[in-house]
């Protein structure tokens, strides 16, 4: 017995799932070996992320350490390495505490739900020629709706732990995701309107230039917007430990701790494939036929190398900061990057209705000299506005003397 | 097509069980958690319709945005666990929507609906499944349509932020 | 799965929200009924879009997605009005300082 693919098939293209699909299909019915097929590339994906968070886990202590000039976690295995495996088995014997007073059921679901987007958004990054899970037609909104869940999950884990540092936490780790959600889509219309479709895998294909440098403005708002997204340490005031204890998850403990960290190191690790993949052209390298998944994992190095590095050298925003960044800033340089883009993909692709790479070229040497001049200039607005702005500073009374009249 | 009908089936009890813990779900917070299954459930369907990018745009904006607005507006509500209580209409109502159910079921049973002739029916899965076409007929057939839907836009938003701007009196 | 199926489900659905949208108390929980009314209209109109023939198939094959054209723009006038309806909700709240449709008996303060 065997079974054929039909050639428009989801899993036809992609050459790992059709070798698990040909195996499975001799020895069971064609259903069975396509569900065996799309399941087993599905566990790789999955424990791929998790063991890939584990070693994030470790990368970013032992980075930031060598940024504060220290050594890191250097015990246990070569170079610490199973340090995340003593983390784990630390939280996993610990107890797992509910809060008396906690929604017992949405307490408990919140952590799991915040896991599963990181997850899911892996199943349309292309790692290889022709290898992702599914190759959408419209893999870049189905990016955008997916990890929109994450707000949910955030909030769902603040309220239910009926403690108001949760509640706090969540309600601004909301406000943060909905300011930052418009311009990150914004910035992707560019990237989409280049590639003329909105499938990963065109996309990389469509970058005979990396997008990075002919889309510098949207890959500058789609970075920041996504570090924002994923609470990561300039944009962190969600789980700001000075300010309200942990934030969203104070309350959580042991195991439920572990997977909101892993969710929370895992969407970084999703976000950046997915940088990879839209700005810093995929999989493409020479020899990309054979070696495509280890350009792929380089690129994902870099791109997590630049997301420790600037957790170690900026200082976390005050709220209303980041609120003017997205609405002031980022708003305007993506609305920037959108027209600019239209407007020269209109002039330049001519009546051939396609893109050379001299074209390619052109675009990348307007678009970055004006990112440097719209960057520079609405830095300089916003720097003025928001020392207008600055409310007043706290001032301590000195013991004795009457509140509210000290210098 | 066995696989299409056990997700249908799973999809639409998941979709009405879903549904009726909403309306009658006395915790307010969980009902609205219960709203996004029924919208997950229902992009499911789409998806299950060949209309994949209305099951992204369904989990984006409604999953995505207005859920998320209303489980903030839960906040105002000042019992959230015992915050979604019936009024006096629960009979009427429910006799209203029942007579309704069993008119509307009458309705699809009995209409001779023309199905999509089998010649037409691959190049149509084509057309349904690609979100080019839909592309192209909005920007072309229903531009008028859609240029009025952003102007209804912006002027929801202008007016959501004119109803919300803070009174002067109030100010500090 | 068939098209009568699909389009009772989506019935049910929408008597569903019918009753919460008029025997529920609170104007949030009577927003969440509206919003699955919305939903299963739009599941109805993909449904028929899917399954029945238009007029003008054969002259015109992207009439098939009439069904899906009309549920895209539902979405979106769904978003502004979500928008308006909470500003209004809020509204409410600061005049009589609850969600409560049955005490909210006036329009003014």
């Amino acid at each position: 017995m065997s079974c054929q693919l039909a050639a428009g098939n989801i899993l036809y293209e992609n050459p790992l799932l059709r070798w698990v699909y040909d195996i499975a299909g001799t020895v069971a019915p064609c259903w069975a070996a396509y569900l065996a097929a799309g399941l087993a590339f599905m566990l790789l994906l999955v424990n791929g992320v998790l063991i890939g968070t584990a070693i994030l886990t470790w990368a970013e202590r032992r980075i930031l350490a060598r940024f504060a000039n220290r050594i890191g976690p250097n015990r246990w295995g070569p170079f610490g390495l199973l340090q995340p495996l003593a983390d784990l088995i630390k939280l996993l014997t610990k107890e797992s505490l509910t809060p008396r007073s906690a929604d017992r059921i949405v307490f408990n679901l919140a952590p799991i739900l915040m896991l599963m987007p990181a997850l899911l958004v892996v199943a349309v990054v292309p790692f290889a020629r022709n290898i992702a899970l599914a190759d959408l037609s419209i893999g870049v909104l189905y990016v955008l709706a997916i990890s929109s869940l994450t707000i949910l999950a955030i909030f769902m884990a603040g309220w239910a732990s009926q403690n108001r540092f949760a509640l706090f936490g969540a309600a601004r780790g909301v406000a943060v995701l909905i300011s930052y959600e418009v311009p990150v889509v914004l910035s992707l219309l560019g990237v989409v309107m280049l590639a003329g479709s909105m499938s990963l895998n065109d996309i990389v294909a469509a970058q005979a230039v990396p997008f990075f440098l002919v889309q510098p403005l949207a890959f500058f708002v789609f970075f920041t917007g996504v570090s924002a997204e994923l609470n990561r340490t300039p944009f962190d005031v969600a789980e700001g430990e000075s300010e309200i204890v942990a934030g969203y998850h104070t309350e959580y403990s042991g195991i439920k701790f572990a997977i909101m960290q892993a969710a929370e190191f895992g969407g970084t690790i999703t976000a950046s494939a997915v940088i990879v993949s839209l700005f810093l052209a995929g999989w493409a390298g020479p020899l990309a036929g054979y070696l495509g998944w280890l350009w792929f994992l380089l690129k994902l190095g870099a791109v997590l190398f630049v997301f420790i590095w600037v957790r170690a050298t900026f200082p976390r925003l005050r709220t209303d900061q980041i609120m003017a960044f997205s609405w002031k800033f980022l708003l305007s340089l993506a609305l920037i990057n959108l027209v600019a883009t239209a407007l020269e993909v209109y002039f330049l692709r001519g009546d051939s209705r396609t893109l050379t790479t001299v074209d390619l070229w052109v675009m990348a040497g307007i678009n970055l000299a004006l990112a440097a001049v719209a960057i520079g200039a609405f830095g300089r607005l916003n720097r003025a506005q928001v020392q207008r702005v600055r409310p007043p500073l706290p001032v301590l009374a000195p013991a004795g003397a009457p509140a509210g009249k000290a210098v | 097509m066995l696989l299409v009908d056990i997700t249908f089936w799973g999809l639409s009890v998941v979709a009405i069980g879903a549904a009726l813990g909403v309306v009658l779900v006395r915790d307010l917070f969980r009902a609205a958690l219960l709203l996004v299954v029924v919208f997950l459930a229902v992009a499911g369907f789409f998806v299950l319709l060949s209309a994949q990018f209305l099951a992204v745009v369904q989990v984006l904006i409604y999953a995505g945005a207005i859920a998320i607005l209303l489980v903030f507006a839960v906040m105002l509500t000042k019992d959230v666990p015992h915050g979604n209580l019936p009024n006096r209409l629960q009979v009427p109502a429910a006799m209203v929507a029942a007579l309704l159910l069993a008119v509307l079921v009458a309705v699809a049973a009995a209409t001779q609906w023309q199905p999509v002739p089998l010649a037409q029916q691959e190049q149509v899965a084509v057309v349904q499944t690609g979100s080019a076409g839909l592309a192209n007929l909005l920007v072309s057939d229903y531009a008028l349509a859609f240029e009025a839907v952003s102007v209804l836009l912006l002027g929801a938003a202008i007016g959501a932020l004119a109803l919300l701007r803070g009174r002067p009196e109030q100010a500090p | 799965m068939t098209l009568q199926a699909m389009l009772i489900v989506a019935a049910i659905l929408f008597c569903i929200g019918l009753y919460g949208a008029l025997a529920r108390r609170n104007v949030i929980a009577v927003f969440m009924s509206i919003e699955i009314m919305f939903n299963s209209v739009n599941l109805t109109l993909v449904a028929l879009g899917r399954y029945v023939a238009p007029h003008a198939l054969a002259a015109d094959i992207e009439s098939a997605l009439t069904g899906q054209v009309f549920a895209v723009f539902i979405i979106a006038v769904a978003a502004a009005e979500v928008a308006l309806g909470l500003g209004i909700v809020f509204a409410l709240y600061r005049n009589t300082e609850s969600v409560d449709l049955t005490e909210a008996a006036q329009m003014r303060r």
